[in-house]
């Protein structure tokens, strides 16, 4: 077990706790930098879909996960954000603008979104949010003069300032490098004096309010920040899938961001990350299980001369191949993580960090918490 | 001069009034203890007076200035302090982080100094954390800084209370029940620190309180509170001793 000695207060400020904290981040650093050079195109592309969800993710969970402000519609910031990178790109925008426009547009929404989130919470407000999200949705198939409705709009791939990125492995470095400066950005003011004032918020309002945190001011500007996040993971979000079109944003991919962070655990950056890994990478996982399953259960049958499991191994792609399977994992995968782990991915993560570095003394209690029923008469 | 006057306080919820008429005032470096049976309106006067609810009628006037339509976030950085009886603590953060909250009401950083951490943010923060570091010094709460509140014992979390209350640099502190729920012996220290908290900080108190042996440790006067009226005003022996408070808690 490695014992931290602390002898300064900006040991609890920085961004790695430690050197050896450092270490592994660097070595994660170089890990995904070396990536692109070694994998096929296929992979790296799919890896950028991890970087763009991270960004989703952490838009998310500083709303969700640290402010304790539900919202189903962040497919619509999202989309909000696609459209408007689109728009000012094929009207002749610089990149770099066509980003800060799309930026600026989604935080402007998020802070109109955000007024009635100051007088409503939990499922009142997850239906306000959610009814957003349709009213946006039908502005995209209607306002055909910008979004061009169902005949979809094109996206050209990036070129910034004559850099142009039009092959896979650039674009995984352009998401990369804007997954990055999000999570710093988010970072600084987690550990800054707004991030402690959301995490008031979420866990007591009243309490809040009297250490001084004006709530009107702090939850708009979770919105805020959270659509303004959100615009920014829709410019790329537009790049990578090349073609807009209203049927992209809808309700389920909203669910399956609100899926990502609690998968990947709520209040924590990190478990934006792993619900990113989880929800970008399941899709290719399943793809390739369909194919390689009853490809490699033939091949056992034929070796061992067994044919029932030649047979099974069919029956497992054939039920992978249906429509809807996909959807049914997802749902299936969140139910037990929200019963069997309620920490996520992130929990678990330390959980098993704990378990190795306090080998052999591991106690599974270390993460029971004690129930309390104290919080009687809450005022609101 | 006092520190903190109200005038003719009243509030009524529906036909109810929780408060009626409460006139009282407290001076600078005394505490001053509120006592009453259940629902006599005591922890209603403190949502008063920290403005979480709106007062029907009446004034109140903390040092010279008159707060009854200051707006509930704004109360902190007059140097007004609260805990609350049902513990409200931010149970999934550290106790360092809660107590740090408690410091927002001295907080200069923009939002956009703060996005990219500017070195003047940092310096702020190593300010509130030394800020912080004396009251966790003052409360004995060394070994709990870096524990997450929902892991924490009871006894502890309303020790937090009052250290988050401490951290705001409150002139005037107002404890809900700081004993409800604690042991005798953390009573004991409560009351010491109470007292500490009046000598060598020089903070005003205004407590709720039921427990009569703290109150008669620690206040220097005492109002007796009964269906949102005052009953009586005065030393602790007075008050105990005064019919209507008798007849208040005993009935007759």
């Amino acid at each position: 077990m490695r014992f931290q000695f602390k002898t300064s207060y900006n040991q609890d400020i920085r961004l790695f706790r430690d050197k050896v904290d450092g270490f592994w981040y660097a070595l994660l650093a170089v890990a995904v930098v070396a990536l692109p050079l070694v994998l096929d195109d296929y992979s790296v592309g799919e890896i950028s879909w991890v970087f763009i969800y991270g960004i989703c993710g952490v838009s998310l969970m500083v709303l969700v996960g640290y402010t304790g402000l539900v919202s189903l519609g962040h497919a619509a910031f999202l989309g909000i954000g696609a459209y408007a990178h689109a728009y000012f790109i094929m009207h002749g925008a610089p990149w770099i603008v066509a980003v800060i426009m799309a930026v600026i547009i989604t935080t402007a929404c998020g802070l109109i979104v955000g007024l009635p989130a100051l007088r409503m919470t939990g499922i009142y407000l997850a239906i306000a949010t959610l009814a957003f999200s349709v009213i946006i949705q039908e502005v995209f198939s209607r306002w055909e003069s910008v979004t061009h409705g169902f005949a979809g709009m094109k996206v050209d791939s990036p070129n910034i300032f004559g850099w142009a990125v039009n092959d896979g492995r650039s674009f995984y470095f352009l998401c990369l490098f804007f997954m990055v400066v999000v999570l710093w950005l988010t970072r600084n003011l987690l550990r800054a004096p707004t991030g402690r004032a959301w995490i008031a918020i979420r866990d007591s309002e009243i309490a809040a309010q009297s250490m001084g945190v004006n709530l009107a001011i702090y939850k708009s500007m979770a919105f805020a920040y959270s659509a303004g996040v959100m615009g920014l993971a829709g410019a790329l979000f537009a790049h990578k899938i090349g073609y807009l079109a209203p049927d992209i944003f809808t309700i389920l991919l909203s669910i399956q961001f609100l899926l990502l962070v609690i998968v990947g655990g709520l209040g924590s950056l990190h478990g934006a990350i792993f619900g990113a890994i989880f929800v970008a990478l399941l899709p290719p996982l399943i793809a390739i299980l369909r194919d390689s399953i009853p490809d490699t259960m033939n091949q056992w049958a034929d070796e061992t001369g067994i044919t029932p499991i030649g047979l099974l191994g069919n029956a497992i792609g054939e039920f992978l191949k249906k429509p809807g399977v996909e959807a049914g994992i997802f749902g299936l995968i969140l139910v037990l993580v929200i019963l069997l782990e309620p920490l996520g991915m992130y929990g678990r993560w330390l959980k098993i960090k704990l378990f190795f570095s306090t080998f052999p003394m591991y106690k599974a209690s270390t993460f029971k918490r004690q129930k309390s029923y104290m919080r009687s008469e809450r005022l609101r | 001069m006092s520190l903190f006057q109200a005038e003719n306080l009243s509030i009524n919820f529906g036909g109810i009034k929780a408060v009626d008429g409460v006139t009282f005032d407290v001076a600078p470096g005394e505490v001053f203890t509120i006592i009453g049976p259940n629902g006599a309106g005591k922890t209603t006067i403190f949502n008063l007076v920290s403005r979480i609810y709106e007062p029907s009628g009446g004034k109140l006037t903390f040092a010279g200035r008159d707060i009854t339509n200051v707006p509930p976030h704004l109360i902190a950085s007059l140097g007004i302090a609260r805990t609350f009886q049902n513990i409200e603590l931010f149970e999934h953060a550290s106790l360092l982080q809660n107590l740090l909250l408690a410091r927002h009401a001295h907080k200069r950083s923009s939002f956009w100094s703060e996005l990219l951490f500017l070195p003047s943010v940092r310096r702020m923060e190593m300010e509130h954390r030394e800020a912080v570091e004396k009251v966790i010094d003052f409360l004995d709460l060394q070994q709990y800084r870096d524990n997450l509140i929902v892991n924490l014992p009871y006894g502890v979390r309303k020790v937090t209370e009052l250290a988050r209350a401490l951290c705001t640099d409150p002139k005037l502190l107002l404890l809900d029940e700081p004993s409800s729920g604690l042991n005798v012996e953390e009573t004991e220290d409560m009351a010491f620190w109470i007292q500490d908290i009046k000598n060598l900080l020089g903070i005003t108190v205004l407590m709720v309180e039921h427990d009569m042996s703290l109150v008669s440790a620690v206040s220097d006067r005492v109002m007796a509170l009964n269906y949102g009226r005052p009953i009586a005003t005065g030393t602790p022996a007075e008050v105990q001793a005064h019919p209507e408070v008798v007849r208040a808690y005993l009935g007759g």
